[in-house]
């Protein structure tokens, strides 16, 4: 399943923030149901999007060396966003240490704030795993090391 | 800074931490039982506590949830042990465990995990007039 909600990285400061955006486009399966004749982007899905931009920040503060899972979110949305805008989510640590971080993201069209978000992340290792489930990498793999590349393309803010 | 000082600043982060209301905030709430806070919140209430109060505050130094991880010279048939207890004293100074030796199972020890119990952590931590 193909659940990469950023499109690429634009700035990105190590263990400080990440800028990242998303290009909404009617060719997005979800636009046809939410709502029919009314297309809109999902609240979660923008949610999505800056737990991910915020996530990779987080990951890449320790070198991706630590698994690191959306452990909690309190989010406000100002207004909808449509096909056709592109979503520029900004991600700020707030925290960082051993157990977690807390992340304070924001969504904007333009200039226009279209929602904003204080995301808690945990770190997951051996402790937290049910018993007998190895300690393996289970978060930066696949589509998100993909990302990763574009974050480093995109070097320092 | 006084008790009142500190105690006004712990509501208002499990205020936004918990999304509760002032009034269920009170010295006696526990944190689970009473304000329905799950485990990840501890995470939450500890990384805003050290932002308010401009402190660091060590992994398990506040919220010890896993102290004896089934240590049984520390706990032995659900229960903490005499020798459990008086670790426990040592490691949470600030709790008042007169409640929980009466009956001390180890599912109650997040029971001790109240409001007061920051507070007075917070106390012993930057002092109080």
């Amino acid at each position: 399943m193909r659940w990469t909600w950023i499109d690429r990285f634009v700035a990105f400061e190590s263990g400080k923030s990440a800028v990242a955006v998303k290009n909404l486009s009617h060719a997005e399966d979800h636009f046809a149901d939410h709502f029919p004749g009314y297309p809109v982007m999902p609240a979660a899905l923008v949610l999505e999007g800056l737990a991910q931009t915020g996530g990779i920040l987080v990951g890449e503060a320790n070198r991706f060396g630590k698994n690191v899972v959306l452990a909690k979110l309190s989010g406000t949305f100002h207004r909808d966003a449509a096909p056709g805008e592109q979503l520029t989510y900004r991600a700020t640590i707030l925290d960082l240490n051993d157990t977690g971080a807390r992340v304070a993201g924001t969504a904007h069209s333009g200039e226009t704030l279209v929602a904003e978000a204080d995301i808690l992340f945990a770190h997951v290792g051996p402790a937290q795993l049910p018993a007998g489930l190895a300690d393996t990498g289970f978060v930066f793999t696949g589509e998100l090391a993909r990302l990763l590349k574009s974050a480093e393309a995109a070097g320092p803010a | 800074m006084t008790r009142d000082d500190i105690f006004a600043k712990v509501r208002s982060t499990l205020v936004d931490a918990l999304n509760v209301d002032d009034a269920e905030v009170t010295p006696a709430a526990r944190l689970k039982a009473d304000l329905n806070a799950e485990s990840i919140d501890f995470l939450d209430i500890v990384f805003r506590l050290e932002r308010q109060f401009n402190l660091k505050i060590p992994r398990e130094d506040l919220f010890p949830e896993s102290i004896f991880s089934g240590d049984p010279k520390f706990v032995a048939g659900g229960k903490i042990t005499a020798d459990g207890l008086a670790e426990l004293q040592t490691r949470m100074p600030y709790a008042d465990l007169t409640e929980f030796r009466k009956d001390p199972r180890t599912d109650k020890i997040e029971d001790l995990f109240t409001v007061d119990l920051i507070v007075r952590y917070l106390q012993s931590r930057v002092g109080s007039a």
